[in-house]
């Protein structure tokens, strides 16, 4: 707004005579036809929104929400996978030259980059002409910024193992005592980093569901299997004895009874 | 008597013009889907509003059962999940709600930029604009950890680890978010929860009143 010499008044010192033409242009200055936003093209809306929102809770009914078992920071197997829309973001800081001595790069660089050009784009791409095809270096640069976004959450999908993923977070109630010695002295430190904070799975198979002995247990653990490796040197015979004999004990239980076992 | 009621507190203080700002103006043929139907690229500020309506409504009923902090969070959803009566669908609405609005704010971004809308007079409301798109992925960043189960709590550790990698003030701001500098506990939960339901929201508010204002002061661009 003006201020100070200059400034007009009509007759009234409170209301402004403006010799700037209105920014705000009336619609019939525009070719074809026009429609009263109230109640016409309300109702229009309104009728739209409905139908999207049965379409939306037809969705929240067929997915629900997926709520995995409460948080543990001392499951240090966990794979951590952020929403989907900061997946681009989290492969950018894989590459080479985005991570390590680089961090800044993916960290700082690129996501300043990005913000700051969205920010300025108005004055970065300051000519007159409004149709994107009139305009090729700014609408190039954002199809590339598209396409680099869409690209690298795709690579993020297609490369990410889904498989552990689906299987480490699941609820499951079990007689698993984290309290117990055994669970705090030997199975935290050499089982859960594969096995799951809560012996549920991980990159080795879930202990709770499976019906194992514990003379089967004893013979895993003591000389390995496949990617499994031998504790036969790290750990004593009897304390083999009593992890083999803790996961044996294992088995899913129902919600209440988890409850009243950890408490 | 509904009139009598109107005129009534018109008479005191003068809510025509109000009602006129809102509502009575007219729809350009180049942004009405019903006359040209490539014209519902102009329908998704409309429904990113309508999304971010949808979120806080449901948030403000989550919050009747949700409890931030770490012994309770993640049995009051599971709570909410199982045993409220349509509690279900109302988290399953925020949960979806949050993935479409960053969907349909993608899309209004791109419709605003490749019809060259953001150019004078309308820069304010761009810079408004982008803003808000930043508040929007800070309310999805907080909300995830919420839930305090496994995905939650690991993804917060990167997002705070990203944050912390930041040059000179990156401690600094892990330290601001998750309230101590190594862990991530009850005081971040209490945090993100505080600025996930008070600070962001109302950043949130302000800004798009302000987008709404501009448009109503600027009007819509004009046709290609």
């Amino acid at each position: 707004m003006k201020r100070g010499k200059g400034l007009t008044f009509v007759g009234d010192s409170r209301i402004q005579k403006y010799d700037k033409p209105k920014l705000n242009r009336d619609y019939s200055e525009f070719p074809g036809r026009t429609e009263e936003f109230y109640p016409d093209f309300l109702l229009k809306e309104w009728v739209t929104g409905a139908v999207f929102l049965i379409g939306f809770l037809c969705l929240t009914v067929a997915h629900p929400a997926p709520l995995e078992r409460v948080a543990d920071p001392t499951d240090t197997g966990y794979i951590p996978l952020p929403d989907w829309y900061f997946l681009f973001l989290y492969q950018i800081l894989k590459y080479t030259y985005a991570s390590g001595p680089f961090n800044i790069i993916g960290a700082m660089v690129i996501p300043g980059l990005g913000v700051g050009a969205l920010l300025l784009a108005p004055w970065l791409d300051n000519n007159k002409e409004r149709r994107w095809t009139k305009r090729p270096v700014a609408a190039a640069m954002m199809l590339i910024s598209f396409g680099i976004i869409f690209y690298t959450t795709w690579e993020s999908v297609a490369y990410h193992d889904w498989e552990t993923q689906n299987q480490q977070g699941q609820i499951v109630f079990s007689n698993l005592d984290t309290e117990d010695p055994v669970f705090q002295d030997l199975i935290r430190s050499n089982c859960t980093s594969c096995h799951g904070g809560e012996l549920t799975g991980g990159s080795g198979p879930n202990l709770i569901e499976p019906d194992l002995n514990a003379e089967t247990v004893n013979a895993f653990v003591t000389n390995g299997s496949g990617d499994m490796p031998a504790f036969e040197d790290q750990l004593t015979e009897e304390e083999i004895q009593q992890i083999s004999e803790f996961v044996a004990n294992l088995e899913l239980t129902s919600r209440d009874e988890a409850e009243n076992s950890s408490n | 008597m509904l009139n009598r009621i109107y005129d009534w507190i018109d008479d005191r203080i003068d809510i025509t013009p109000i009602w006129r700002d809102v509502a009575d103006h007219e729809v350009p043929e180049h942004v009405n889907p019903a006359y040209h139907f490539s014209a519902f690229v102009y329908c998704f500020g409309g429904l990113t509003f309508f999304i971010t309506v949808i979120q806080i409504l449901s948030g403000m009923f989550l919050t009747m059962y949700y409890v931030p902090d770490i012994v309770n969070a993640w049995n009051s959803v599971y709570y909410l999940q199982h045993d409220v009566a349509a509690g279900l669908i109302v988290r399953g609405m925020h949960h979806w709600g949050a993935s479409l609005v960053v969907v349909m704010m993608f899309l209004h971004t791109l419709r605003v930029f490749f019809t060259g809308s953001y150019k004078a007079p309308r820069e304010l409301n761009w810079v408004v604009g982008v803003l808000l798109f930043l508040v929007m992925l800070g309310l999805a960043f907080t909300g995830y950890l919420l839930p305090w189960d496994m995905k939650a709590l690991f993804a917060t550790k990167v997002g705070l680890d990203i944050a912390e990698s930041v040059p000179f003030v990156g401690e600094w701001i892990k330290t601001l978010l998750a309230g101590d500098e190594t862990i991530i506990g009850a005081q971040t939960l209490t945090r993100f929860f505080a600025i996930h339901v008070f600070f962001l929201p109302a950043a949130l508010f302000v800004l798009m009143a302000i987008h709404f204002i501009m448009i109503r002061r600027q009007g819509i661009s004009g046709p290609l």
